[in-house]
C-alpha cells in the first residue's frame, strides 16, 4: 500500500517511516510542510496519506486544511489525520463530505503500532477511523438525551466501537464474544436510535455519527 | 417631516420645569453655602462646614450626572477621587480634609457649573417647559378669558388681546410655539444636560490621571496573575509529567536487566512503561490546553469558542461574526473569559441551553453568554464573574451581568483592541 506522509518534527516522521514500513506499506514521500504536502498527494496518488495538523509555514492548521482540499480535489481520497489533540470540530469538518475513507487519530494512537496501522488499512479501504475520545466526547454530551440513555452499557461499548469505524469482527473480537452477538447488539442499537441499518461499514459510521450530532449547527 | 412626539414633549416639558426647580433652589442655596463656608475658613469656621457643603455639591452634581444618563443618554463621568486613605478624623482631619478638597480643581469646576446652572441651565430647562404651557394661556384667551382684559390690552408675548379677533390671534400664536415646543422641548433638555456636561464632566487631565490609576491597579493585578500562572505550570510539570517520564525511564531500566532472566516480567514492566507515557502525553495536553488552547493557536476565537461549546454538556449555539482577528493576547484573554463564562453557567445556572455570541464594532470586541438557567448571577459575592472582570480589566476591558431571578442570564465582555 502506497503512503504520503507529512509530519514536520523528524523524530515523529522516522519513527512512522519505520513503523509503516514494518508493515510492508511504501512510503512514496515523507514530507514536512503544507505545500511539499499539496504537491506530493497531487503527484503521487497515493492509496492514503497520513497528515500531521499543524504544519509549517503557518504552524496552524495548515495539514487538515490540505488534506480537506486534496479530498476536494479528488473525492474519497483516504487521509488519516493525526493531531497531538482532538477537537470534534476537525472531526466534523472531516466527515462533512459523506463520502468515508477518513481517519482522525490523537498521536498517541501510534503506541499500539498494531491498532494504528489497522486504523490505517480501515482509511485507505474507504472507511472511517475516529479516535476514542472524540466518540467519548459525543457520547457523554450526548448521554442525557433519550434514546442513548435507554442503551445497556454492553451496547454503548458496541456503540462506541462502531462510531470509530471498526466492522463487527473487530468489536467481536476486542470484546470477546461471537460475531453473532455483535450483530445482535447492533440491530438493538440501531432500533433504539432510530438509524437505518445498513450493510456498508463506512455508512453505518456516519449513520452513528449524525444521530450524535442531531440538533446542532 | 419627522413624526412628533406628543407624549415625549409632554415628558420633556414636566422634565424641564423639575430641571429648573433644581436649578434654582438647589444650586443656589449650595452655591451661597460654599461660598459663605470657604470664605469662612479664613475665621476658621469654614473648616468644620466646608466639607459638608461640598459633599452636598458633589451629590447635588452626582444626581444631575444620574438624570443626564436616564433622560438623555449623555454620560457625565464624575471626576472626583478618593480622598487618600490616612486623613485623620476629628478637628485636624476636618481641616485637612479642606484643604484637600479646595485644592482639588474639580471642586472650583463644580462651583462654577452652581453659576451656570442656576442661570443658563435654568434659562433652558425653563424653556423646555414654557414651550409647552405657555400655548395654553393663548388657548384661554381665545377661548374667553380676552373678555378681562377689554379695558386696556394684556400682552400675550407681542400680541396685545382685547376682542376676540386678537384672542384668534394669541392663539394663533400659541399654536406656533406648541409646535416649536412639540419638536424641541426634548432637544432643550438636552442642551440643559449637554451644558452641564461641558462644566462639570472630567477635564482630558482628570482623565487621564484616573486611567494612569486604573492601569496600575491592572498592571499589578496581571503580574500577580501571571506569576501564580508560571508557578501553576511549573507544579504541573513537576509533579506530573516529569515524574511520569522518570518512572518510565526506570521501568525501561528494569526492563533492560530482566528481559532475558524474567520475559514475562519484562513485558508487564514495557506495557507499564508504556502506559505512563500515555499518561504523560494526556496529562501535558491538558497543560497545554490551560495555556494557550491548540485550536485558538490553529483558528482564532470563533473556533476555538466553537470547539469549547462542543464540550459543554449542553444544548449550544455559536454565533461568530469576525471581520479578522485580533492580537493573540486578546484572544487569549476573550477565550479564556469566554470559557470561565461557560464553567460557571454549567456550574450553577441549571440551563438547558446556552448562546454565544461573538462580534465586533467601533473598535470593540465583544463577547455575550446567554443562557436559560435560573439567573440571580451577581457580580461580587465571591464569584468568578469578578475573577473575569479582572481578567478583562488588564486589557481595558469590560464586563456587564444582567441576571433577573429567574433567569435568563445574558454576560457580556467588551475588549477594546484592533483587528487585523
Amino acid at each position: 500500500m502506497r503512503v504520503v506522509l507529512a509530519e514536520d518534527l523528524f523524530l515523529l516522521r522516522d519513527g512512522l517511516v519505520r513503523m509503516l514500513e514494518a508493515f510492508d506499506f511504501e512510503i512514496l514521500a515523507a514530507v514536512e510542510t503544507g505545500p511539499e504536502l499539496t504537491k506530493a498527494l497531487a503527484e503521487l496518488e497515493p492509496d492514503v496519506a497520513i497528515v500531521d495538523v499543524r504544519l509549517p509555514p503557518s504552524h496552524t492548521d495548515e495539514g487538515l486544511q490540505c488534506a480537506l482540499a486534496a479530498r476536494r480535489a479528488r473525492p474519497g481520497l483516504p487521509v488519516l489525520v493525526l493531531s497531538q489533540h482532538v477537537e470534534q470540530l476537525y472531526a466534523r469538518e472531516l466527515l462533512a463530505d459523506g463520502t468515508g475513507g477518513v481517519g482522525y487519530l490523537l498521536k498517541d494512537r501510534v503506541f499500539d503500532a498494531e491498532q494504528f496501522i489497522d486504523a490505517v488499512r480501515r482509511v485507505a479501504g474507504g472507511g472511517t477511523a475516529m479516535d476514542p475520545q472524540v466518540i467519548q466526547q459525543l457520547l457523554s454530551r450526548r448521554s442525557q438525551d433519550k434514546p442513548i440513555a435507554a442503551l445497556t452499557p454492553r451496547e454503548r461499548e458496541v456503540m462506541e466501537l462502531m462510531a470509530q469505524g471498526r466492522s463487527n469482527v473487530a468489536i467481536a473480537g476486542q470484546l470477546v464474544v461471537t460475531e453473532r452477538a455483535v450483530a445482535k447488539h447492533t440491530s438493538n442499537i440501531f432500533a433504539k436510535l432510530g438509524l437505518p441499518v445498513s450493510d456498508d461499514d463506512n455508512r453505518r459510521v456516519l449513520a452513528v455519527l449524525a444521530y450524535l450530532d442531531r440538533g446542532r449547527t | 417631516m419627522k413624526e412628533i412626539d406628543i407624549r415625549g414633549a409632554m415628558v420633556a416639558a414636566g422634565r424641564g420645569l423639575a430641571l429648573a426647580l433644581t436649578a434654582i433652589v438647589g444650586s443656589v442655596t449650595l452655591f451661597v453655602l460654599t461660598v459663605v463656608s470657604v470664605a469662612l475658613t479664613t475665621v476658621g469656621i469654614g473648616f468644620l462646614t466646608t466639607p459638608s457643603a461640598l459633599a452636598a455639591v458633589r451629590a447635588h452634581a452626582n444626581r444631575r450626572r444620574l438624570l443626564a444618563a436616564k433622560w438623555s443618554g449623555i454620560r457625565i463621568p464624575p471626576p472626583y477621587e478618593p480622598l487618600p486613605a490616612d486623613v485623620r478624623g476629628g478637628l485636624t482631619g476636618r481641616v485637612e480634609r479642606t484643604v484637600l478638597l479646595l485644592k482639588k480643581r474639580a471642586t472650583w469646576r463644580d462651583l462654577r457649573w452652581l453659576l451656570v446652572d442656576m442661570t443658563a441651565g435654568f434659562a433652558v430647562a425653563v424653556a423646555a417647559t414654557w414651550l409647552i404651557v405657555f400655548p395654553v394661556e393663548g388657548l384661554a384667551l381665545a377661548a374667553g378669558l380676552w373678555r378681562v382684559f377689554t379695558d386696556d390690552p394684556y400682552w400675550y408675548a407681542f400680541v396685545p388681546v382685547d376682542s376676540q379677533l386678537t384672542g384668534l390671534y394669541a392663539f394663533a400664536l400659541g399654536l406656533v410655539v406648541l409646535a416649536a415646543g412639540l419638536r424641541y422641548s426634548p432637544a432643550l433638555v438636552r442642551a440643559h444636560f449637554t451644558l452641564t456636561r461641558a462644566l462639570i464632566a472630567p477635564t482630558q487631565e482628570e482623565e487621564l490621571a484616573r486611567r494612569i490609576e486604573r492601569l496600575t491597579e491592572s498592571r499589578h493585578d496581571a503580574v500577580d496573575t501571571s506569576a501564580a500562572e508560571l508557578r501553576r505550570i511549573e507544579r504541573d510539570l513537576h509533579d506530573g509529567a516529569q515524574a511520569r517520564l522518570v518512572a518510565v525511564g526506570m521501568d525501561l531500566g528494569t526492563v533492560e536487566a530482566l528481559i532475558e532472566k524474567n520475559p514475562a516480567k519484562a513485558k508487564e514492566l514495557l506495557g507499564k512503561a508504556r502506559l505512563s507515557s500515555a499518561e504523560a502525553l494526556t496529562e501535558l495536553r491538558d497543560l497545554v490546553r490551560g495555556i494557550h488552547p491548540p485550536v485558538l493557536a490553529e483558528r482564532g476565537l470563533g473556533d476555538a469558542v466553537r470547539a469549547l461549546a462542543l464540550r459543554l454538556p449542553l444544548e449550544s449555539e455559536v454565533n461568530v461574526d469576525l471581520p479578522g482577528r485580533a492580537e493573540a493576547p486578546v484572544e487569549s484573554a476573550a477565550y479564556f473569559a469566554v470559557s470561565e463564562a461557560l464553567a460557571n453557567v454549567v456550574k450553577h445556572a441549571n440551563a438547558e441551553r446556552i448562546w454565544v455570541d461573538i462580534s465586533y464594532g467601533e473598535g470593540m470586541l465583544r463577547v455575550a453568554v446567554t443562557d436559560n438557567g435560573s439567573g440571580g448571577a451577581a457580580v461580587g459575592k465571591g464569584s468568578g464573574l469578578s475573577g473575569l472582570e479582572r481578567r478583562l480589566g488588564t486589557f481595558d476591558g469590560v464586563l456587564a451581568v444582567n441576571s433577573p431571578v429567574g433567569g435568563p442570564t445574558m454576560v457580556t465582555m467588551e475588549i477594546p483592541c484592533e483587528l487585523s
